[in-house]
């Protein structure tokens, strides 16, 4: 038992617990706050993993802008219940849908992919920001390009989309 | 591309424009010759392309004659295309330029452009007497057909592809004898021509099928139908199978029979000459029906295999000569008189083919092509001249007479005096009769003689036939004379003649002039006999016979005598109007065979025609109609159909086809009331479907 | 070094409990958090595949993920601000006027 064995087990726990909690409470703000909770650890699975920038933008970007869009919405509406939401016979079949889905996809990759790990030996280097951003902004120029557009067409989306109806208007 | 590379002197590139420049011709004439038409110089346009395509065609094929005498005659093969080639059998479009197959040529598209010159002028006034002016361009448009297909037929390199020109002939033959289909000669309503055409050319096929079923045997056992690889073998299946040849020789007898009027098909010739004088002179007396002697000439190397064959040629042949002599005699009609002549002289040459002198026969088809022509249109001219003297005569008299009185301008009884009145025409005829009647120095002398001397030496029964239907040919001849030219006009028509145009009169002249001098051509002489020595660079080396003052001076006297007996009987005193020939109470029941061509239409008629409709008549009355239509039809079929279609219609279709289609579609509503349901409008109830396919999916391939 | 196969797992359960999550939650906003989380799970095996194969482009597509995702979570909720607007509710179940 490794230390990073240990941390991936207790980190899993982690996160598997936060997704429980998130998909059964009633609250919708503990349903973001486990949320972001499961993206940290997730985050730090990234680290793990070597990917040290995509753990920093998972950071940033789900667990700081998007929670915190979610959190704002939340607020806004004034909608963190819901009447009796939860009740367990309709939950029947999804239960034993999503156990399904659990116990074949884990299947299929222990079936798959469980042959040894053979990492390259440099480990993080081949993922460092530094490679990262030359290959996004290199290589993957216009993917850049066109996903800030993307970005620009939502927000002037989100900004059409809320902006309250005039009267007189249908 | 229309010039073959294979070669030996380029000239020999040119052969295949002998029939590309016919083509032409027709081809200009449809397609500008309506425009031409509606020029007042459209006739003459019209006439011109076609004559110039001739000439044309004349021009290369003397082109090919020298240059073939430039490398002495060895032959020579212009390959266009390929044309057949499945499996063994290797059969390509090619031209043979032989010095047989130039000379033939040469004498097609000779006369065959003087002829072309003659129908401008010809053709100018028939198509006015038949009020039809529209089918001057089509007369001439077939007439370059014909000449196309003669040059196939003279120059291919294999029986196929002389059969296709054999064939083209035929057709051509029957296009120009139906040319007037729908009128007679004076223009009224009738059937007559077209039956003519019909029966020519119903009887050529019974000749072709005799050709097929040879070029079929030499496929069979040959491999080929090409001249040189047939030829190689000939003497080879000969020492093998001697049956062979002679039954491949008497199948292409068959076909000359057909092609060249021999018994028993010649019937078909007397009533070719329904069609326009022009073409009687150049298809059905020069050109196409010598197409028989050709072809039992370049098929020398079979026929000299063959004792057998070469006896039934000859004395088929010979027969023909004597037989069609006397039917001749006994005509009225002048172009009748010269069909039979011409059934006559090529009995003569295939008499002299069959016997093996196929030098002799060539020489009479060529001496024979331009007398023959010449008389052919001599005798067109007569019948214009005479028609002009029955319209002359008619307006002269103003009301009585019309056009429409039964009057016949080619019935020599109606004739007579016509010396006076045709001066040149006259003259003209008398060459031609004198050549055909073998008088020296004549061209027809020198190559009947020839043909009589071969037959003396080799086939003494065909030689006292041939001497006989040579006296008749003499007889007949100066018949006509006598009856056409001499005396006193016995219609008015004869009495008003005109002279025809120069147009007609100067190829009349040209051929005159080849009727004189063409049998110097071959001259039996030593140092001479030029066609012979030239010819036999194709068929091989053979004797030739030495000169013998024995049968020449029999066969001049034998002429003169002739003429002789016809002087005196129909010169020293004319016929007069509706008396009845002087050679009817002399001879009596044999007069009578002559005068009704020994009732062999008749004969035919009963045999095989007759035989034929009750054949026809019981096809359809008792097969077709009682069989099929009654009982077949109506009993069988249409009961059986009715009965089908009601077990269809009940049992099938509405009991099992509607049943399945409306179980088909009550499944549908049902299933779509059903799927209905499904579209709720919960979103979560389309994620659950969702769910479903995916947990389904990774199910099947975790399990695959 | 942790083997690829136990993250795979991991994002596996995670992936089913967000599913889970959207097929049993009728509040829009916690479906969408389980849409979030099921993104999130897929970007794990992208990142453990791109380390086990030693390439960069795992990575750099789980970049592009997450900028969809951003924008997809900015017209989203604009959505849903707008619809509760007009309908005082954010019950998805209530949202069914486009059922056939």
């Amino acid at each position: 038992m490794t230390f990073e064995l240990v941390l991936f087990f207790i980190l899993a726990a982690i996160a598997v617990a936060t997704a429980v909690g998130m998909v059964l409470s009633k609250n919708s703000v503990y349903a973001a706050l486990y949320l972001v909770t499961n993206f940290i650890s997730v985050a730090i699975f990234y680290l793990l993993l070597d990917a040290p920038f995509i753990s920093l933008a998972q950071v940033t970007v789900y667990a700081g802008a998007i929670m915190v869009l979610f959190l704002f919405v939340i607020m806004l509406l004034g909608a963190e219940k819901i009447a009796p939401e939860l009740n367990w016979r309709d939950m029947a079949i999804p239960l034993v849908l999503a156990a399904a889905l659990m116990v074949e996809a884990g299947l299929l990759f222990v079936q798959r992919f469980s042959q040894p790990f053979t990492a390259s030996a440099d480990g993080a280097a081949f993922a460092d920001p530094m490679s990262m951003s030359v290959t996004l902004f290199v290589d993957y120029l216009l993917p850049i390009q066109v996903t800030g557009v993307l970005l620009l067409v939502a927000m002037v989306g989100a900004i059409v989309l809320s902006k309250p109806e005039k009267k007189g208007q249908a | 591309m229309f010039l073959s590379e294979t070669v030996l002197n380029p000239i020999f590139s040119l052969a295949p424009w002998i029939v590309y420049f016919p083509v032409i011709g027709l081809l200009l004439n449809i397609i500008f010759g309506g425009w031409f038409m509606k020029h007042t110089w459209g006739e003459t346009a019209v006439g011109a392309v076609a004559s110039l395509a001739s000439f044309s065609a004349f021009v290369v094929a003397a082109l090919l004659a020298v240059a073939l005498n430039g490398q002495h005659g060895e032959a020579a093969l212009a390959t266009v295309a390929p044309w057949i080639h499945i499996g063994t059998l290797h059969l390509d479009w090619a031209f043979r330029v032989d010095s047989l197959s130039t000379t033939m040529m040469l004498v097609v598209s000779g006369v065959g452009t003087l002829i072309h010159i003659y129908a401008i002028g010809y053709m100018h006034e028939d198509v006015r007497f038949k009020h039809d002016i529209a089918r001057y361009r089509r007369f001439f448009v077939f007439l370059n057909l014909f000449i196309a297909a003669m040059m196939i037929l003279v120059s291919g390199n294999s029986y196929m592809m002389l059969f296709v020109g054999w064939e083209g002939v035929g057709l051509a033959s029957f296009l120009l004898i139906g040319f007037w289909y729908d009128m007679d000669t004076l223009g009224r309503p009738s059937w007559a021509n077209s039956n003519a055409a019909k029966k020519a050319f119903i009887t050529n096929r019974v000749g072709d099928f005799g050709f097929l079923l040879a070029a079929m045997m030499m496929f069979w056992k040959f491999g080929s139908t090409d001249f040189d690889l047939v030829f190689a073998k000939v003497a080879e299946v000969s020492h093998h199978e001697p049956w062979v040849i002679l039954w491949i020789t008497i199948f292409l007898l068959v076909g000359v029979a057909g092609k060249s009027a021999q018994i028993p098909l010649y019937i078909w010739l007397p009533d070719a000459m329904a069609g326009p004088t022009p073409v009687s002179a150049l298809i059905h007396a020069a050109t196409m029906v010598t197409a028989g002697v050709y072809l039992v000439t370049r098929s020398a190397p079979i026929y000299m295999l063959s004792h057998d064959a070469q006896y039934i040629v000859a004395t088929v042949g010979a027969v023909t000569g004597l037989f069609a002599a006397t039917i001749a005699v006994g005509q009225y009609d002048l172009k009748k008189v010269l069909a039979y002549s011409t059934i006559s002289q090529l009995g003569f040459m295939v008499a002299a083919v069959g016997m093996g002198a196929f030098v002799a026969g060539m020489f009479h088809l060529m001496t024979h092509a331009f007398f023959k022509a010449l008389l052919f249109l001599s005798a067109g001219s007569v019948i214009l001249g005479m028609e002009r003297g029955h319209h002359h005569a008619a307006h002269h008299h103003g009301g009585h007479g019309d056009h429409h009185e039964v009057f016949d301008p080619g019935d020599m009884r109606n004739m007579g005096g016509l010396r006076k009145t045709m001066p040149v025409t006259f003259w003209l005829y008398i060459i031609g009769t004198l050549a055909l009647a073998g008088i020296p120095p004549f061209a027809g002398f020198w190559s009947k003689d020839e043909i009589l001397l071969d037959a003396s030496l080799h086939f003494p029964h065909v030689y006292w036939i041939l001497t006989a239907a040579a006296f008749l040919t003499a007889f007949y001849m100066g018949r006509q004379i006598w009856m056409v030219f001499f005396g006193a006009p016995r219609h008015e028509a004869a009495a008003h003649a005109q002279e025809s145009p120069l147009i007609i009169t100067l190829p009349l002249m040209a051929l005159a002039a080849l009727s004189v001098v063409g049998g110097f051509f071959n001259i039996p002489a030593e140092g001479f006999h030029q066609l012979g020595h030239w010819l036999m660079h194709t068929i091989g080396e053979m004797e030739i016979p030495p000169f013998s003052l024995t049968v020449a001076g029999v066969s001049t006297a034998l002429a003169l005598v002739a003429i002789f007996f016809s002087w005196l009987l129909y010169g020293r005193t004319p016929l007069k109007t509706g008396q009845p020939d002087p050679l009817k109470k002399p001879l009596g029941l044999l007069f009578v065979g002559m005068e009704n061509k020994w009732f062999i239409d008749e004969a035919y008629k009963f045999a095989f025609i007759d035989r034929y409709y009750d054949l026809a008549d019981f096809l359809a009355q008792k097969v077709d109609w009682d069989f099929w239509h009654e009982w077949f039809h109506n009993s069988v079929i249409a009961k059986g159909f009715v009965g089908l279609a009601r077990f269809l219609a009940d049992p099938i279709d509405l009991g099992l086809i509607d049943r399945v289609s409306h179980l088909l579609s009550d499944l549908v509503s049902a299933s779509a009331g059903g799927l209905r349901k499904l579209q709720t409008g919960f979103v979560r109830s389309y994620a659950l479907s969702v769910l479903l396919g995916v947990v389904a999916i990774l199910g099947y391939l975790l399990l695959k | 070094m942790i083997p690829t196969h136990f993250y795979l797992a991991l994002s596996a359960i995670l992936f089913s409990i967000g599913a889970l999550g959207v097929l049993v939650r009728r509040n829009a906003l916690v479906v969408f958090m389980s849409i979030e989380l099921m993104l999130n799970a897929a970007n794990l095996t992208m990142v453990a595949f791109a380390r086990q194969y030693g390439l960069q482009s795992g990575q750099i597509f789980v970049f592009f993920v997450m900028a969809v995702a951003a924008a997809e979570v900015a017209v989203g909720l604009a959505l849903i601000v707008t619809i509760y607007r007009s309908r005082q509710t954010i019950d998805i179940d209530d949202m069914n006027r486009l059922k056939g």
